[in-house]
Order: structure tokens, then C-alpha cells, then sequence
């Protein structure tokens, strides 16, 4: 990303227009937390919640005037009356969604990854595809800030109809920066959700997990080829910090440092949004959001 | 009549496999002409549902009678499907399952574990 003038002067001058994912692997390292301060401090943000198997950024945000859309994929039907027993169907699934026994054909909804293919090979045109919901995404409003939220129904093992759901509103031109709060780990669900943004941001914690975690999210931005950098949390002053030690090894930017602070978790415990109850607080993630830009630049 | 039961290698005279789905391979004994045999387990190494796919190759060897230890709800819902005996097995040698079984020893598998590990989830 190429900007002229210098991005200091863009922020000072008004909202700039860029998506910026928030990972960290391991759970519970302050993804969230970063996330809804982050939209806060900046000028009219939009917020997105991807992490669909538990998403909590509503609690700090508490968005108003909320409007639900049902999420549904394809999964496959097959009338008997008119399958043949070929199998071709199960012999194309590679998720063993299917199977066929005696004279009927069963379907595994949840195992189904709603391709198609099936219905599309079905020599007899026994197989039809129908609408399974779930989950939903909730849009609403906190204050200045647009909030998207992403929850899938118990019980489903797959998100990431509804993560791409939630990020089809990135194609739509719209001012401010989005945040988009990932789910944790790095696998499909992650890669989804980072899939068409300009910068990552990385939260790590000073335990050694974390440092683990981070080390593969690195991994995974570094393939995508994102530029990234990391947010030490939970950051104690003169302490040894494995995730530290990590990002001075591999000469990663460091864009921000949270102490662990009393003040901090108690505002969280009570999902407060801290920039908004405190000043330093605000003050530490305007330098964040500004060492973001500046990085991204 | 045939019997399967999931074993953990293609040797003459096999161990029982502990997991169904991922067991390496089958054999498949002929209670009529007392031949038994091995057959290759194509589902062992698929990221996701394994047991969905064994259960159809069981299903396919026309076998009537499935000797096992485990067994998950998908699979089992294909098998029972298919009217195929499910019978509770022991860890050792498959032959000593089948003789188990012939002489009326083996009781009916009475649990059926949660199906899809996640592997490969979304």
C-alpha cells in the first residue's frame, strides 16, 4: 500500500479506507480486546466479528438496531424413485458426505461441503440441492462504529459459509477502516477471514504457547503475503518475553505494547471498552492504530 | 456367509484393528468355504469422514456379520442401513474374533461413539 502524503497526515486528516485482520494463534491473548479498541479509537470503523464458533465482541460493543440475516448452505436430497444405485455420487464425494446401502442413498448434512458436485453428476438427475441454515450474521450500530457479528448454530462443525458472509460487505466501498476480529488458530476459518485485508495484526501474549501460536500465524500471513505486526499483551516492563525475544529474532515490527494491568482487565472483566473510560488507555491505542498505519505505509 | 472385521495389517494371519474407519485393512472370512481374505481399507488416510467411506466398502463386500471394537454413529448408520450384524470384538487376533463369534461368544455392539473427529473441519 503506497500512500502520499505520509499517513500521519491521513489520520489527522480524516478516516482512510483499509481492512485490518486481528490473529494471534493461541486463544485468549487479547484479540477482541484489541479489536473493539481499535474501532473505537478510530473515526467511524466498522467492526467484524469472524469468529463465528463464539463470538463476544458484541458484549464490549453492545451494538443497537440490530438486523439478522439466516445464513444457509446447499446440502444434497436424493429422490428414490428415481436413483438408480450407480453411486457415481459417492464415488465423487471426497468428503464422504454420502453413502449408499441396500437401495437408499443417506446424506451426512453436516459432513457435506456444499459443492454441487453430486447433483451436477448425477446421471439420473436424482439429487437435488436444499437449503440447510447455519447460523446467522448481525449487523448493528455502537455509537460510530458498524458492527457485524457471525454466529453459527451449535452443534455445526463448519463456519466459513458464514465468515464469507460476513465479509462480503468488504466489496462494498464504505469510509473508515474495518476491523475484522479472527477466530483463533490458523486454519481455513483464519485464512478466510484474512484473506482480502491490507494489513494483520498479530496479538501475542509472554508465555511460551503464545510464542508457539504466533510463530505459525507468522507462517500463515507470511504465505499470503500480508504485511503484519505484532501487539505484545499482557506485556510486563523488564520481564523476560518469549513472543518479544521472537519478533527482535526475526526482525518483526513490534506496533504496540499492552501492560498487564489491573485497570485493564477489570474494565475488560466487565466488558468496558477501556479507550473509553480511560485516557491512557485511549492514548496507547491511537499509538497502536497510528503505528498500524504507519507500518502498513 | 461373510464376515468382516477391521484388521491392522495384510498378513496371513492379522491383528484386529482398533479404529474402524482407519484401520489399514479388512478381512473378509467365508464361513462356507472357510477361505478368508484381505482387502485394502481405501478410506484409512481421507481427512474427513473415514468411517462413512469404510462403512460403504464393508457394505460393498456383501459381507452380513462385522466384528469390531469401535464403531462411530455415521458408520453405523450406513451399516444398520444395510442390515449388517454388528458384533462387539476383543483386541488380539482377528482369527481368534471369528472363532469367538462362530462358537456364539460375541454379544452385539452395544456403543457407538460420536462420528466426524473434525478432522479437516470447514
Amino acid at each position: 500500500m503506497n500512500w502520499t502524503p505520509s499517513t500521519r497526515e491521513i489520520i489527522a486528516t480524516g478516516p482512510t479506507e483499509m481492512n485490518i485482520a486481528v490473529l494471534s494463534g493461541k486463544g485468549g491473548t487479547g484479540k477482541t480486546m484489541v479489536s473493539v479498541n481499535l474501532a473505537k479509537v478510530a473515526t467511524s470503523s466498522t467492526y467484524i466479528d469472524c469468529d463465528v464458533e463464539e463470538p463476544n465482541g458484541h458484549l464490549y460493543l453492545k451494538p443497537e438496531n440490530l438486523i439478522r440475516e439466516e445464513v444457509s448452505v446447499l446440502v444434497p436430497r436424493c429422490d428414490p424413485n428415481i436413483c438408480n444405485g450407480c453411486r457415481e455420487c459417492v464415488r465423487f464425494c471426497r468428503f464422504n458426505a454420502l453413502a449408499f446401502s441396500l437401495d437408499r442413498l443417506t446424506v451426512f448434512s453436516d459432513m457435506c461441503h456444499s459443492c454441487g458436485g453430486c447433483s451436477a453428476i448425477c446421471p439420473q438427475e436424482a439429487i437435488t440441492e436444499h437449503p440447510r441454515m447455519i447460523g446467522y450474521v448481525e449487523s448493528g450500530q455502537s455509537g460510530d462504529v458498524c458492527v457485524r457479528t457471525g454466529v453459527m448454530n451449535i452443534g455445526e462443525a463448519a463456519g466459513l459459509p458464514i465468515i464469507t458472509r460476513l465479509l462480503q460487505s468488504l466489496s462494498v466501498p464504505k469510509k473508515g477502516i474495518t476491523f475484522i476480529d479472527c477466530p483463533p488458530g490458523s486454519s481455513c476459518s483464519v485464512m478466510e477471514s484474512i484473506k482480502n485485508t491490507d494489513f494483520c495484526v498479530l496479538v501475542t501474549e509472554p508465555t511460551v504457547f503464545g510464542t508457539h501460536d504466533l510463530d505459525l500465524v507468522v507462517e500463515l500471513v507470511s504465505i499470503l503475503d500480508k504485511p503484519f505486526g505484532v501487539i505484545l499483551n499482557k506485556n510486563i516492563e523488564g520481564e523476560l518475553n518469549p513472543s518479544e525475544e521472537y519478533c527482535l529474532k526475526k526482525n518483526i515490527p513490534i506496533i504496540g505494547r499492552i501492560p498487564f494491568d489491573r485497570e485493564l482487565s477489570s474494565l475488560c472483566s466487565e466488558a468496558r471498552i477501556a479507550s473509553e473510560e480511560s485516557a491512557r488507555f485511549k492514548e496507547l491505542f491511537q499509538n497502536v492504530l497510528n503505528n498500524i498505519l504507519e507500518t502498513a505505509g | 456367509m461373510k464376515i468382516i472385521i477391521p484388521v491392522s495389517n495384510n498378513s496371513e494371519n492379522p491383528d484386529i484393528a482398533e479404529s474402524l474407519g482407519r484401520a489399514s485393512h479388512y478381512m473378509l472370512y467365508d464361513t462356507g468355504t472357510r477361505v478368508s481374505n484381505i482387502i485394502p481399507n481405501p478410506a484409512k488416510d481421507n481427512p474427513s469422514g473415514a468411517g462413512v467411506k469404510a462403512a460403504q466398502t464393508i457394505v460393498d463386500t456383501g459381507a452380513k456379520v462385522l466384528l469390531t471394537i469401535r464403531c462411530g454413529n455415521r458408520a453405523y448408520e450406513v451399516l444398520n442401513g444395510a442390515g449388517i450384524k454388528i458384533l462387539s470384538a476383543f483386541l488380539g487376533k482377528a482369527k481368534e474374533n471369528i472363532d469367538a463369534y462362530l462358537e456364539g461368544n460375541l454379544l452385539e455392539l452395544d456403543t457407538v461413539h460420536e462420528g466426524n473427529h473434525r478432522h479437516g473441519a470447514n
